[in-house]
């Protein structure tokens, strides 16, 4: 397998006033082309943190990347200058967060915020950006994309505007996607089919994808392996079929049982 | 015995001239049997809100009625309102928006003593208030001596706890627990739903569960409502509403709840 992100023992504290938070410690995980990898864990697992550092986005100060490493095709994106890190985010690597409404601009037309990305991240003419933003929609599943790319976000229905975020992500074709709790805030059925899009994607563009969650159902879904964090530390790593019905760690044991689920086992 | 009945609430919102109108609760008949478990499940935008609006009486119905214990809430003077509404407490989602952080938990939770009951009002200080708060306090898991702490030292959870304690201050019959663990992790949402249930066995109380959370409801309710588009599409014990659903709406929803066990989720999606 072709890894293309690798995370080495990473460790991430945040240096406040009141003392230092040790968020992430010696976390490594890897994820291939193709692959899915879900970093599952509760409020203050680190989980967050694990997945800003990949783009270095973790507000410093106070964050210190205080150990090990964070290679994209074997560079090491914690040593990269701000220039080449402008570089990474965007075209190598891209995001989409829980609350899409935050993160698109309310005064400017979906259409035009795609095309941006295109303009800013790979100096595409005002001409070649217009013209990819219709098939990006399109593909991210969204009917009648001319339509809906003369609109604005709040215009649009809350998975409707999680497709835009992940049309916005994967237009300049990312090898990484990072996605941070992208169905927490949706109805469940919606939730199911954005999971099913966004693997979907993945596999089609043989991108590695990080999947952020809470939720044990959601990593059953859609991952092919799984790092359990629980207090900054990897408790568990492992296929999602072995780690979800052969579980090895306490903590993910107790994860689990506390998992609530419509049929009983 | 009913304890709460709706019958043919509706509720509209807007509608000018040449408009028309939001129907955010179209015609909902129900009955809650005092000491049951009600499910309310619905997707944003089904009315699920504005019903528990219309059953606390936060909300005026465009048409029907809400009768509690048999009285028909909507022709009562406020001072009969206010003595009803000592019987229905209500805990929402969010611990952090639902309490002021200037109070302490001692005022938090005596809140609705102070504002409702005739022996404490306008006596916040009164001897035997403390006692009283601090055995709501043990009796939803948390010590005493909490009580003079203020809510940011608290954990989602333990707020949440807080909540509780406020909402069982008035010994109410009927709770509404309005999306109650939604904004928990979970280990801490199973340590909630057990505190609610082992209350509800040692009290008698009636609860109306909102959520969009299935698997949630499939572990408290004993009847379920599955509401879209302001109406009820199916209403059931719940055993037969997960086991055998009568609705294609039911179906699709208890078909995209995401299973925790890989084998169940990829025979899913094969088959």
């Amino acid at each position: 397998m072709n890894t293309i992100l690798e995370i080495n023992d990473l460790s991430v504290e945040f240096r406040l006033g009141t003392g230092t938070v040790r968020a992430v410690e010696n976390v490594s995980m890897h994820v291939a082309a193709g692959e899915t990898l879900a970093v599952v864990g509760e409020s203050g697992s680190g989980k967050t943190a694990t997945a800003l550092s990949v783009l270095r986005l973790n507000p410093a100060p106070p964050c210190v990347y205080s150990g090990g490493e964070v290679l994209l095709d074997g560079r090491d994106v914690l040593t990269l200058s701000e220039k080449e890190l402008r570089a990474v985010r965007g075209n190598d690597v891209a995001m989409i967060f829980q609350d899409p409404m935050t993160s698109l601009n309310p005064l400017v037309k979906v259409g035009a915020q795609l095309a941006e990305v295109l303009r800013v991240h790979q100096g595409a003419s005002r001409a070649q950006a217009r013209a990819a933003v219709v098939p990006a929609l399109s593909e991210a599943g969204i009917p009648d994309p001319e339509h809906r790319a003369g609109q604005y976000p709040h215009q649009l229905s809350g998975g409707l505007r999680q497709r835009v975020m992940i049309a916005m992500a994967l237009i300049g074709r990312p090898r990484v996607l990072i996605a941070d709790e992208p169905t927490t805030a949706l109805d469940v059925t919606v939730q199911a089919q954005i999971l099913d899009l966004i693997a979907e994607l993945g596999r089609r563009h043989g991108m590695a994808v990080l999947l952020i969650t809470h939720d044990l159902g959601v990593v059953a879904e859609v991952a092919d392996r799984v790092v359990v964090l629980n207090q900054g530390r990897a408790v568990e790593t492992g296929d999602v079929m072995d780690v979800l019905t052969d579980p090895a760690d306490d903590y993910t044991r107790a994860l689990l049982r506390a998992t609530p689920r419509l049929e009983l086992p | 015995m009913t304890l709460l009945e709706l019958r043919g609430l509706r509720k509209e919102y807007g509608g000018r001239i040449g408009q028309a109108a939001t129907v955010a609760v179209d015609g909902v008949s129900l009955a809650v049997a005092e000491g049951e478990t009600l499910a309310l499940v619905g997707e944003s935008g089904s009315g699920k809100t504005t019903l528990v609006r219309l059953l606390l009486r936060l909300t005026e119905p465009t048409a029907g009625q809400v009768l509690f214990d048999g009285g028909d809430l909507a022709g009562l003077t406020p001072a009969r309102l206010r003595a009803v509404r000592r019987e229905m407490q209500v805990v929402l989602q969010d611990p952090y928006s639902s309490m002021n952080p200037r109070m302490r938990v001692t005022d938090i939770v005596a809140e609705p003593l102070v504002t409702h009951d005739p022996a404490v009002r306008g006596r916040a200080r009164r001897p035997g208030l403390r006692e009283r708060v601090g055995g709501l306090l043990e009796a939803v898991g948390l010590p005493a001596a909490v009580q003079d702490r203020y809510p940011h030292e608290f954990s989602g959870g333990q707020r949440q706890r807080i909540s509780i304690a406020r909402a069982l201050a008035l010994e109410p019959r009927l709770l509404v627990l309005d999306e109650p663990t939604s904004a928990l992790d979970v280990s801490v949402q199973a340590q909630v739903l057990d505190l609610l249930a082992e209350l509800q066995r040692r009290r008698g109380l009636t609860y109306v569960f909102v959520s969009h959370n299935l698997a949630v409801v499939r572990a408290v309710a004993d009847r379920v409502a599955v509401m879209r588009h302001g109406r009820i599409v199916e209403i059931g014990p719940a055993a037969q509403v997960f086991d055998a659903p009568g609705h294609a709406y039911t179906r699709a929803l208890l078909d995209a709840v995401p299973d925790p066990d890989p084998r169940r989720a990829r025979r899913r999606k094969a088959g």
